[in-house]
């Protein structure tokens, strides 16, 4: 390889790479049909389509982690086999998943470290890493730590640390699968401008989103999946939203949803003066007090981690107080636990609910049922009603459109999307009183995210008190009828819908009070 | 027209089901190659074997009155795994389950046997939940690692076992006589469980069965179970949904001792009539307070695939034995033997999870085994 084809990380360019003819089959689903798939150094090619389209499939497939039935994939013309992730990153291919894959005790070097040969024989040279690692984030705008621990680090700074982990392997093309989605709109600046230096410097990249604005405006190409096959391929230059929207789905989508009048009810949820502390044990809460009514959603607008997810947990029961009251309904739920919270009508959408909504290994139908597998008519006598839960789960996967081969599939083996939709649908079917919603469309396509704030309005309707936490302010501002937002443990103002702007909820979310 | 696909995911699928058949088979070859060094003909030893556990009638009783404890352990060890808590204590509960029923059957000699066998029944298994319980709740409350707790219990209930038998429960006959053999006295032979055939096949061996299904209605019909289950494979989310994972720890703990202690009682009410101790645990469980982990193992973690995976595994123990005297060879090659098999099992069972987890998707988790794991936060440390 001679020295234009090499990159400024010191690993040789993949010019050209191609997927001819992808075939993936898993039981009744056929997740690749024939895919033909193609990225070349220079490039950012984004791989849209809605949930279960097979987007995910196709990289795994590319990075040696499902094995095709049939189809080949080409690396500069030349036949590649690929049979595992180390032959993927042994050519030079690197892949971040939705769901990082570090070690949260270990540090940023040694997370970089694992699992790799080193100079110095059986003990890894953690200083010789640490060097690689910070000349590498020089290079790419990757800027971290490496003697942080992984725990100690913000979502963005983990994924910082997983692209530094494949570039440190020599990944000369990188797949990232729906990185952006656990990302703060800043975080997502910010990792554009690596991916355009890394672009710059002649690395290859996939990239995978829902958010339409974020691949026009990052990517130089795109392809469309649906149903495992290939609509069509566009350049960016060409592409508009409504026009990508459409070869996704078929049909017109991305309405706003109708924001009716509600007479507001009652005070549903009230906090007064909530203190709590993190998990790393520093004040996350100082003194919140908010009120939800019924009939209206409440939106929490805040930059992620200023005490979002604690203020959900200590409401929830999920996490102690140290002062203040929960009071649901007319019922002050203060220290008492979630099970008994959840019977009184509370509902709650959790942010990380690939670890914390469901079991992967359950079915469908035992996922339908999670939170309510005690009571009737689910169970009666101690017993598992299953006629009732089956007719149940059926009922909502049909309505939250959950793309399934059948109802005794293990959740795990549904897409990301689709996983979230279950979830969404368990919670937003009980009826609840007050529903706590966290990022409730992160990772879902444009239809399914329709169908979700329709849902929220209908529900805003019959008079749920919502509680809606988002760091998306287009949701928040297209759903909310009041706009709180939270600065370091603290509610900054409330802003009424008619006076709440992007302007002046970015101030406050800032910290800056007028 | 069926889809080549299909047949292929069944012909992997009878693979996996027959692999810990194949893996014994090649235990029983690396035993082959140990006989032929020890100067035996390994298809004489293997036919004295396969001779022993089902030659006749009576070997056919013996190897299932030996699968029979490792059946009540293997219970067990199916609702503790699926619970995500694993359990080394299987000897322990066997014995603590065991004083428990021959406590009752000694102190009420004259009372009708259709009131006390099962009064001693349930004190086997309140003894053996105690014995469960207490590293369950230690697991749950102080975050102490279950499977050093489990093994210290162990320890703990045999020297009990040994202090009863010196003394407070030593034989009358025994304490008078000058051998004083560590026994108690034989419980009255109305409390003998009913022999089916003419053999030493007691009523315990169908009771075991007849538990397997239960424990099997039990993990996958109950709202219980269900939670059991849940909190096994994923306690955040368990949490979240209401459930106090905590509790459901030592449950599945306390179930699981319960299950062997019950098993300890049979054992007595069935085969011993009596405790009896050589010092250690080995010589009153036979160690089916480990093989019955084996045997569990064995079944997938199903009750009722544990009921064969025990049968096969009794059988492996009496033709084992049978073999030794046949052939002339050191004991030490039974222990060798059993512990090849387990060796072989347990790695086959790691490698085809590998396997299939290359099939199909990377980032399947390996419930059972990987459950003590889950449940440590990040940052926690274990005792
Ligand atoms: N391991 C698996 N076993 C069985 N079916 C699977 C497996 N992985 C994916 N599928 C199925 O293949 C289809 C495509 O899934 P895939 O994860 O590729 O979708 P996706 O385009 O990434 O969707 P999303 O946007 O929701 O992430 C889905 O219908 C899914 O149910
Ligand atoms: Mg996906």
């Amino acid at each position: 390889m001679g020295e234009a084809s090499s990159l400024l990380s010191g690993t040789a360019r993949i010019s050209h790479l191609e997927m001819k003819g992808i075939v993936k089959q898993f039981p009744g689903v056929l997740a690749n049909d024939h895919v033909d798939f193609e990225v070349r150094a220079g490039e950012v090619h984004a791989l849209l389509g809605e949930n279960g389209a097979g987007k995910s499939t196709l990289m795994k497939v590319l990075y040696g982690m499902y094995k095709p039935n049939e189809g080949e994939i080409l690396i500069d013309g030349l036949p590649a086999v690929i049979l595992s992730p180390s032959d993927a990153i042994a050519k030079g291919i690197g892949m971040i998943h939705q769901h990082f894959m570090l070690v949260p005790s270990l540090t940023v070097a040694e997370n970089v470290a694992l699992g790799l040969r080193s100079s110095r024989g059986m003990l890894t040279d953690l200083k010789v890493v640490s060097e690689r690692v910070i000349e590498l984030a020089k290079l790419y705008g990757l800027l971290v730590d490496p003697s942080a621990y992984i725990w100690q680090l913000s979502v963005g700074q983990q994924q910082r640390v997983e692209i530094i982990k494949a570039l440190y392997r020599g990944a000369a093309l990188l797949i990232l699968d729906e990185p952006t989605a656990v990302l703060t709109p800043q975080e997502v600046d910010e990792l554009f401008v690596t991916f355009r230096q890394m672009v710059r410097d002649g690395h290859a990249l996939i990239f995978i989103s829902h958010k339409l604005h974020e691949v026009l405006n990052i990517s130089h190409r795109v392809t469309v999946l649906r149903d495992g096959r290939v609509i069509g391929s566009v350049a960016t230059e060409e592409a508009t939203k409504e026009g990508l929207a459409q070869m996704m789905v078929g049909r017109d989508v991305g309405l706003k949803p109708e924001h009716k009048k509600v007479d507001v009810g009652k005070a549903m949820l009230e906090l007064e003066d909530l203190w709590a502390n993190s998990d790393r044990g520093v004040a996350a809460l100082q003194g919140v007090s908010l009120q939800v009514r019924a009939g209206e959603i409440l939106g929490l607008a805040g930059v992620s981690g200023n005490g979002q997810r604690e203020l959900a947990e200590v409401i929830t029961g999920l996490r102690n107080l140290i002062k203040g009251r929960v009071i649901l309904g007319n019922k002050d739920i203060t220290g008492k636990n979630p099970g008994e919270i959840m019977e009184q009508g509370l509902s709650y959408i959790p942010e990380e609910r690939m670890r914390d909504g469901m079991i992967r290994e359950f079915n469908i139908s035992e996922n339908a049922i999670l939170r309510e597998h005690h009571t009737q008519p689910f169970a009666r006598r101690g017993f598992l009603n299953f006629p009732v839960i089956t007719q149940y789960a059926g009922e909502l996967v049909k309505k939250f459109n959950v793309k399934t081969p059948s109802l005794d599939t293990p959740a795990k083996n549904l897409s990301g999307g689709n996983i979230q939709k279950l979830i969404l649908a368990r919670e937003l079917s009980r009826k609840p009183g007050v529903l706590i919603a966290s990022q409730p469309t992160r990772g879902l396509d444009i239809g399914a995210t329709e169908y979700i704030h329709t849902r929220l309005m209908e529900q805003r309707q019959e008079g749920t008190a919502t509680l809606l936490i988002s760091e998306d302010l287009d949701e928040i501002l297209a759903l909310s009828d009041r706009i709180a937002v939270i600065y370091e443990g603290q509610i900054m103002g409330i802003v009424e819908r008619q006076n709440a702007n992007a302007e002046n909820l970015g101030l406050l979310m800032a910290g800056v009070r007028e | 027209m069926q889809n080549p696909l299909l047949k292929k995911l069944d012909f992997e699928k009878i693979v996996d089901a027959l692999l810990p058949v194949l893996a014994t088979f090649a235990a029983l070859a690396v035993g082959a190659v140990m006989l032929v060094l020890l100067g035996a003909n390994p298809l004489q030893a293997y036919a004295a074997m396969v001779e022993g556990a089902f030659g006749s009638t009576n070997s056919l009783a013996d190897t299932i009155v030996r699968a029979t404890p490792l059946l009540m352990v293997g219970l067990g060890i199916c609702i503790s795994f699926r619970g995500g808590v694993i359990n080394i204590g299987g000897e322990g509960q066997l014995v603590m389950g065991a004083i428990g029923a021959t406590v009752v059957g000694l102190w009420l000699p004259e009372v009708p046997a259709f009131f006390v066998v099962p009064l001693a029944m349930l004190a086997g298994f309140l003894a053996g939940a105690i014995w469960g319980g207490i590293p369950g709740a230690l697991k749950a409350y102080f975050n102490v690692n279950e499977i050093l707790s489990t093994i210290m219990m162990n320890a703990i209930a045999v020297q009990f076992m040994n202090y009863l038998l010196r003394d407070p429960l030593l034989d009358p006959d025994q304490f008078n006589a000058a051998s004083k053999i560590p026994q108690t006295a034989r419980l009255v032979q109305a409390f003998d469980l009913p022999r089916l055939v003419p053999t030493r096949l007691h009523l315990g061996a169908g009771i075991a069965v007849v538990l397997a299904i239960l424990v099997y209605l039990f993990l996958w019909r109950t709202s219980i179970g269900y939670r059991i289950r849940a909190v096994g494979l994923n306690p955040d989310a368990s949490r979240y949904a209401g459930i106090d994972v905590k509790r459901y720890i030592v449950l599945s703990l306390l179930l699981s001792g319960a299950f062997a202690g019950l098993g300890g009682a049979i054992q007595i009410l069935g085969v011993h009539h009596r405790m009896f101790t050589d010092g250690s645990a080995m010589g009153f469980t036979g160690s089916a307070g480990f093989n019955g982990i084996v045997a569990a193992l064995f079944g997938k973690l199903h009750p009722i695939g544990t009921i064969p995976a025990s049968f096969l595994f009794g059988a492996l123990l009496v033709g084992a034995n049978k073999l030794q005297r046949v052939m002339q060879v050191p004991s030490a090659f039974i222990i060798a033997l059993n512990g090849l098999v387990v060796v072989f099992v347990v790695s086959s069972e790691i490698w085809s999870r590998r396997r299939s987890r290359r099939r199909m998707s990377m980032s399947e988790t390996l419930p059972e085994l990987d459950g003590s794991n889950k449940l440590k936060k990040p940052g926690e440390t274990q005792i």
